[in-house]
């Protein structure tokens, strides 16, 4: 097929209130979203806190490539290609670790945490020392915003700044959570695999249409609010930021309840070291913040903040996805960060109270997309009574299916460039 | 108190087999009842001694929050077990360890689980920490650790009782 003919065909594949099921299910579809989507865009890499030390590093994906992050001795972050510049080996198998350089298990080719080839064998045979101009590969643009690591394989486009647009204030609003201003990723992941395509997950993190029947099992017997949250007389709303990137916005219904750490489910009195340190630190401010919460926001194409937990989405075929989670910690907020890692473990990874079954259904979806009739997914829900806020981004009700569409406009615009 | 109480291997067996059978065979309310109000039920993640106060867990319930696992497959409405999960677990290479915890006897088994389900079969497989107590004559378990041979690969969905 020529570049026009694929253009053509995610054009009609992609309609603005439905998509065709062929999406999920096909190899060859899958295929250009490596080449279009996760090889171009920006992608969520990882957070500066997991390479803390010079010379830590930590073995990192973008898609099925495996990314190795590395923390120079000058404190520079690198994003290397996990494949030796000789014969293709890999030069790293631990998970994670502290070392200046990696060493090639197969010739013994290494190379400086920054990628430069630093010494091979027997070097007589390259016609002596110095002589080869090789190196490991690299994402070429690696950019960080708040200590979120993001690289792009493309070297020239838009800048992250350009990519995340205002979603960036919703990553800002997470951090603002700690007294000092940082999160920090220290408590390891969980890594579920899901039988599904990605975009499955993708779509299901900010439709509020869901919550309330897939998670009512635990809604019922945990007397947790959140089931009300995403309902027909919700005051929350989703929010399609541009660029593919969604949130669901839960302030209206905090602010209603207009109480401290009411969105984590708690009282400022059980916490009061953290609001301590809080209102010490942001002053007028902290009563907002801590009344406001934290974010649920998705980032295009696979960083998924959910108010105390973070996903990484891994997508590995068209058929198969694994969610990488690990719970939020708030840089100097001890407390609350316990609080917050037991409650995550609850919820997600592969037994979690809530996520077993979100990926359930993302399993059941992928089956049902292998059916040939009706053909089409439909996201219509909800736009008929959407608007465009006062910066420019369209808002559904809490249950509205704003965001969904906001992730296939921006689908269509890259899978046709 | 009597620390290591005068628990036979073959009275240990018993235990572990049942407690296996009933896990196996979703027979909730018997599962929990096994367990002591201290209870802690724990699948480590990344490795089999990452600290559970400081790092993720697979899972990391205590006895209230067994209780709510629990009360959700009650609902029916718990998917991830809509169908059930068939399972058959063999649970095999038993020691009493020769250390106590207060007066609980610790225990270890391997066990190999074959999983049954739409999307297809896994084996599950690993070793188990056990911290068993005679209460009122009965004996229970205060303590579970499941250390998964593969807990620090990516997993599949793993919603009933390990
Ligand atoms: S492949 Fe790495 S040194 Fe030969
Ligand atoms: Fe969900």
């Amino acid at each position: 097929m020529t570049h026009a003919d694929t253009r053509a065909r995610y054009d009609e594949l992609v309609q603005p209130e439905r998509v065709h099921g062929s999406l999920y299910t096909s190899p060859e579809v899958f295929a250009d979203e490596l080449a279009r989507i996760w090889y171009s865009t920006w992608v969520y890499v990882g957070h500066v806190s997991e390479v803390a030390k010079p010379n830590d590093y930590v073995r990192k994906a973008i898609g099925p490539q495996d990314v190795i992050m590395s923390r120079s001795a000058d404190g520079e972050v690198h994003l290397l290609l996990n494949r030796c510049a000789h014969r293709g080996n890999l030069v790293c198998e631990a998970a994670a670790g502290n070392s200046s350089s990696f060493r090639c298990a197969y010739h013994g080719w290494t190379y400086r945490n920054s990628g430069e080839l630093v010494g091979y064998p027997f070097h007589q045979g390259y016609g002596g020392r110095g002589k080869l101009d090789l190196g490991l590969g690299r994402v070429p643009r690696v950019a960080v915003h708040q200590g979120f690591v993001f690289g792009s394989f493309a070297p020239d486009g838009p800048s992250l700044a350009e990519h995340l647009g205002d979603a960036a204030g919703e990553i800002d609003r997470l951090v603002r959570l700690s007294p000092e201003g940082e999160i920090e990723l220290t408590a390891g992941w969980l890594q579920h695999r899901a039988r599904a395509n990605w975009k499955l997950l993708a779509e299901n993190e900010t439709d509020g249409y869901h919550p309330q029947f897939v998670h009512a099992s635990i809604f019922s017997v945990a007397e947790s609010g959140i089931g009300a949250l995403y309902g027909e007389k919700s005051s929350a709303v989703t929010r399609a930021f541009g660029h593919g990137h969604s949130e669901n916005d839960l302030r209206p219904e905090f602010r209603r309840l207009g109480a401290p750490l009411g969105w984590f489910g708690t009282t400022e009195e059980r916490m009061p070291g953290y609001v301590a340190a809080m209102r010490a630190a942001h002053g007028e401010a902290a009563q907002e913040i801590l009344v406001e919460g934290a974010p649920h926001v998705m980032i295009f194409p696979n960083l998924f903040i959910a108010e105390i937990q973070m996903f990484t989405i891994q997508p590995l075929a068209h058929d198969v996805t694994v969610q990488h989670v690990t719970a939020v910690q708030l840089k100097g907020a001890p407390e609350m960060n316990r609080r917050m890692l037991q409650q995550c473990v609850g919820s997600v990874g592969p037994a979690g109270l809530l996520l077993a079954d979100d990926t359930e259904m993302y399993e059941r979806n992928q089956v049902g997309l292998g059916e040939l009739r009706p053909e089409w997914v439909d996201v219509r829900r909800g736009s008929h009574r959407e608007h465009v806020d006062e910066r420019g981004h369209t808002v559904g009700g809490a249950t509205d299916e704003t965001a969904m569409r906001g992730f296939w406009a921006h689908y269509r615009e890259l899978m046709t460039r | 108190m009597s620390s290591v109480v005068d628990l036979d291997i073959r009275t240990v067996e018993r235990f572990l087999y049942r407690e296996a059978r009933l896990a196996d065979e979703h027979r909730y309310e018997e599962w929990e009842a096994l367990w002591t109000d201290d209870a802690l039920y724990w699948v480590p993640a990344g490795s089999d001694d990452a600290d559970p106060m400081t790092r993720m867990s697979v899972v990391h319930d205590n006895r209230n929050r067994i209780a709510t696992r629990i009360k959700q497959f009650r609902t029916g409405r718990r998917h991830s077990q809509i169908p059930a999960s068939r399972l058959r677990r063999v649970v095999s290479n038993v020691e009493v360890l020769d250390e106590a915890v207060g007066e609980d006897v610790v225990v270890e088994a391997n066990f190999v689980l074959v999983e049954s389900r739409e999307r297809g079969t896994h084996v599950w497989a690993g070793r188990c920490t056990y911290r068993l107590r005679l209460v009122d004559g009965e004996l229970r378990m205060s303590y579970k650790k499941v250390a998964l041979v593969d807990n620090a690969r990516v997993l599949p969905t793993m919603s009933f009782l390990i």
